[in-house]
């Protein structure tokens, strides 16, 4: 294993280097203010390389292979993003500079909001959610300022499908609206008739659904305009999950079915990379009736007149739920969804979500043999399986998918959607070629083999990373979070006593 | 099309496989009459045309690399290592997933506990999180926490007006949905001893800022106490790189240390991505938020890591979570973990000390022109207050001509402070650039 940085360094040895101060010191503040230790590592800076370098080789990513991670849509990166986030008049520009000295990066803005309005049919953009969930509180959020202008205080209750991603349910939570939970019909559609029922019965309750569609199953609920117009006729409003957005560029338009509010995951469907956990983007578009509660700020063009080049400006909306972070979101990610879109253009964009359901559809179809498919029809970006055979107890979804890895394969999501037991939920994207979707293909065929003729060869996988299992129960249990030694304690009294029975 | 590699051949072996004749036919259970929008989308561009736009677009800004920047509240442009940016931009990092697969992920998983492990030490803290979206999410997630310590039984949230005003603004946008918390102690002038006054057996936490947004050091000693002896939190939103020289948090008694990571090996990016640090005592740390690493070892007895007490999160708690945070600021905390390291022990307390140095420079030679006159009533790090005689705007244009960005206009966010202008000064400022800046302001107010 490679040590912590902690144990490579020696006293005194130093990596960065800074310049002389050039300019008289100053009197220092008094000694109470001043530290006397800091606890960092003292090592060179070819000791951080390596280290560095060390650490990424234990890592699984796109760049190595196949990555079908279902729900998180893990497509190839393009090096061009990464290079114009980096530009310098975008990398050094200050979050505070004047407008007049941000043209360009309000440019950048303006057109990145109406291309996602366009791509997803709705009528304004806010960029400022720092990630989906991000999303989801401000989507919540404005569905609650809009009621409390509307409707005063009686509208407390979300819908949310028991399929729903996590965020969902927590995201209700945290905007302080109470979950209700919807059923799945034999389908795996949200059940219509109970939606129907609990419509009647909470009319005036009901603030709103939250749906991903595709469902998190990886399905077209063709029954969506039915769902959107019963919540809407009960008076509540309707939040789409974007999270599966890959699957809808030029097929169909959000806003245009009706809802009225989504996130977009920037680091999903437009390409900006996922970081090992971020940073994302969650933007937001809604329709008009909540484009004034929009979380702020949002660039716009402050005057146009003819041939000039507009004028850019950023702006809270009017009735705007408020802030989500300091500053506007994180424009590096903005950057490189613009790039996307625009190397991309008009047929690019629709030829994306075009073959992330063509390379689902395909890998679907050959695995149906070898693996229960519990909902065996057309999918969008991504399908589920079940990760277990009745002739086999011994072998859980979780075993394949440690088994995969020692295919070179990163495993799908596991166990969810929670509604399918020993889910494996199996999401290719477009940018993969037919030869890796038939090496996949070829991999799961063999380990459904090895299942059944010898089943420790998963049970006990993977053979081949870096480290076996890991033990998560003692993770826990210890509670080791961090290596460096601890300070002296702030209570100058037990410091005090600490130091007395020392001497 | 030019990231998807399908040839013509196999589009048409792949769509025999699942039986249909065009890739239009999967998409049978899409509403007819929605499906297959037009798409008013520009045309396609190649990589050059891409990038000439861009830069275009880039250059159209006034950036810290063509301007000489003393324009600092909450996001300071320091110097980045270069290995920084080489490590974040290996594939290896940046293009993977968040570890839910320790086995495929040991890189990042030691790289978030050497980075808990950093932010520890940098803070006088027992336990960090791997981040939340910015400084001012994280201070908004320990509101949450410090509900959660005190039960739910106190709804008092005392912020003091000399945190971010943005931080305060999102705290109060994350809390919307709870009417019966009360924000108290920023909307005036509350200097620490009034705030300490407001302490009661109903407030669960009390927020003040070190250094605070006016870069000053307030006296905080008689803080911790006051504020435990009611049974409140002290948190404590920080400026990190201030820490290679001043006394942590820890020692000052905070309970849970926030603040943006932005100092810490991270570009400008006109507002992000930065870096939400949360750090706190081993005894809260169930109470957080966000992802955790710790060590464990795996079937054969090795070291490794894992993300740890899971069961606070979204996924696995869905309606009972605390927060709903899932995705971070990942390959943030890489870049922080990488600066950390190659700044080291030695390299943090020299440029706290530079900044600190460069900064008192700074002000007392602008103190000493006419038409200008900083506070210097309390300590202060690589920020000042500078009361000017001209307008803000107007003195910024002047100084722009110069080819300076000056620091931000307060009177924009405090009615008490009109015509104050805050200036920060780091290690990327050479004495000539100070001089030049102090020259040039003596200059605009005698025009």
């Amino acid at each position: 294993m490679e040590p912590l940085i902690y144990e490579l360094g020696a006293n005194g040895r130093t990596g960065a280097l800074l310049p002389k101060l050039d300019v008289p010191i100053s009197s220092m503040p008094d000694a109470d203010w001043l530290r006397d230790e800091l606890n960092l590592p003292e090592v060179s800076e070819l000791q951080v390389v390596r280290h560095f370098t060390n650490l990424s080789q234990l890592n699984y990513a796109i760049d190595k292979g196949f990555y079908p991670l279902g729900s998180c849509t893990m497509k190839y990166n393009p090096r061009l993003n990464e290079d114009t986030a980096r530009l310098a008049g975008f990398a050094h520009l200050h979050p505070l500079a004047d407008a007049s000295g941000a043209q360009g990066a309000l440019a950048l803005m303006v057109h990145l909001q109406d291309w996602l309005g366009e791509i997803s049919g709705f009528d304004a953009v806010s960029l400022a959610p720092a990630a989906g969930a991000q999303g989801e509180l401000a989507g919540i959020l404005m569905i609650r300022k809009y009621h409390l202008e509307h409707d005063g205080e009686k509208r407390t209750k979300i819908l949310v499908p028991n399929s729903a991603h996590g965020t969902n349910p927590a995201t209700v939570s945290m905007a302080g609206f109470e979950v209700m939970e919807l059923p799945s019909d034999t389908n795996g559609n949200v059940d219509l008739a109970y939606l129907k029922r609990i419509c009647q019965e909470q009319r005036e309750y009901i603030a709103g659904m939250m749906i991903t569609l595709p469902s998190t199953l990886g399905l077209f609920d063709s029954q969506i305009v039915e769902i959107i117009d019963t919540v809407h006729d009960a008076g509540g409003l309707m939040y789409m999950d974007g999270a599966n957005m890959n699957a809808l560029m030029g097929i169909v338009k959000p806003g245009k079915l009706g809802f009225d509010v989504m996130h977009y995951n920037l680091h999903k469907t437009f390409s900006t990379p996922h970081g090992g956990g971020g940073p994302g983007c969650g933007a937001v578009g809604v329709n008009a009736r909540l484009k004034p509660y929009l979380p702020g700020p949002v660039a716009e063009v402050a005057e146009a007149n003819g041939e000039e080049p507009p004028l850019y400006r950023l702006a809270i909306p009017e009735k705007s739920i408020g802030r989500l972070k300091a500053f506007h979101g994180n424009f590096g990610m903005f950057v490189r969804a613009y790039t996307y879109i625009r190397i991309n253009g008009e047929d690019g964009i629709k030829q994306v979500s075009r073959h992330a359901v063509l390379n689902a559809n395909y890998i679907r179809v050959n695995l149906r043999d070898d693996y229960t498919v519990p909902y065996d029809r057309y999918c969008a970006h991504e399908f589920v399986l079940e990760g277990h055979w009745a002739d086999v107890p011994s072998v859980h979804a979780l075993d394949i998918s440690k088994r995969l890895m020692d295919y070179g394969i990163h495993p799908p999501t596991n166990y969810f959607p929670l509604i399918v037991p020993e889910a494996l939920l199996i999401e290719p994207t477009e940018t993969e070629s037919k030869q890796t979707l038939d090496g996949f293909i070829d991999a799961m065929k063999q380990i459904a083999k090895e299942a059944h003729e010898n089943p420790t060869l998963l049970t006990e996988a993977p053979h081949t990373t870096a480290t076996r299992r890991l033990d998560e129960i003692l993770a826990a249990k210890q509670l080791v979070l961090c290596c460096a030694p601890a300070l002296p304690s702030w209570n100058i009294e037990e410091k005090k006593s600490r130091e007395g029975s020392l001497t | 099309m030019s990231y998807i590699p399908h040839t013509d051949a196999e589009r048409q072996q792949m769509l025999s496989a699942i039986g249909v004749t065009t890739i239009e036919d999967l998409f049978e259970a899409v509403p007819a009459s929605h499906r297959f929008p037009s798409l008013n989308l520009p045309e396609a561009m190649s990589e050059m045309e891409v990038m000439a736009e861009l830069l275009a677009f880039a250059e159209a800004n006034e950036h810290s690399q063509d301007y000489v920047t003393f324009r600092g509240a909450g996001a300071y442009h320091h110097f980045i290592p270069s290995v920084v940016n080489h490590i974040i931009s290996r594939g290896e990092f940046y293009t993977a997933y968040t570890p839910y697969q320790p086995e495929l992920s040991q890189g990042t998983l030691q790289v978030i506990y050497e980075y808990q492990s950093m932010m520890c030490a940098l803070l006088g803290m027992e336990a960090a999180n791997a981040s939340h979206y910015d400084g001012a999410t994280s201070l908004a997630e320990s509101v949450t926490v410090a509900l959660e310590v005190t039960r739910h039984k106190r709804n008092k949230i005392i912020l003091s007006h000399s945190i971010h005003p943005q931080y305060r603004e999102v705290v109060r946008t994350y809390h919307q949905g709870n009417p019966a918390l009360r924000f108290v102690g920023d909307r005036g002038r509350a200097d620490i001893p009034d705030l300490i006054d407001m302490l009661d057996d109903s407030t669960a936490m009390l927020a003040i800022s070190y250094p605070n947004f006016f870069g000053q050091i307030d006296d905080l000693k008689q803080l911790a106490d006051k504020a435990h002896a009611v049974g409140a939190l002290l948190v404590m939103v920080v400026n990190p790189l201030a820490m290679g020289m001043l006394k942590s948090p820890g020692e000052l008694g905070a309970d849970i240390v926030v603040g943006e990571g932005q100092s810490l090996g991270i570009p400008l990016s006109y507002g992000g991505p930065y870096l939400g640090f949360f750090a706190t005592r081993q005894q809260y740390v169930r109470k957080i938020a966000g992802r955790i690493v710790g060590e464990t070892v795996d079937t054969a007895g090795k070291r490794g890591f894992t993300m740890t007490l899971r069961p606070r999160e979204q996924d696995i708690r869905r309606e009972k979570a605390t927060s709903n945070i899932c995705t971070n600021q990942g390959l943030m905390s890489v870049a922080t973990a990488v600066y950390l390291s190659v700044m080291g022990k030695a390299g943090m307390k020299q440029v706290a000390s530079l900044n600190y140095h460069k900064a008192h420079y700074a002000a007392q030679q602008i103190n000493q022109l006419d038409g200008y006159q900083v506070d210097m009533s309390k300590p202060f790090f690589n920020e000042f207050m500078v009361k000017c005689s001209r307008s803000v705007q107007y003195t910024n244009d002047q100084l722009l001509n110069d080819g300076i960005i000056g620091g931000i206009d307060l009177g924009e966010y405090y009615d008490h402070l009109r015509g104050v202008m805050l200036v920060a000064v780091t290690e990327m400022n050479t004495r000539d650039e100070i001089d030049g800046l102090v020259s040039a302001l003596e200059r605009i107010a005698k025009e």
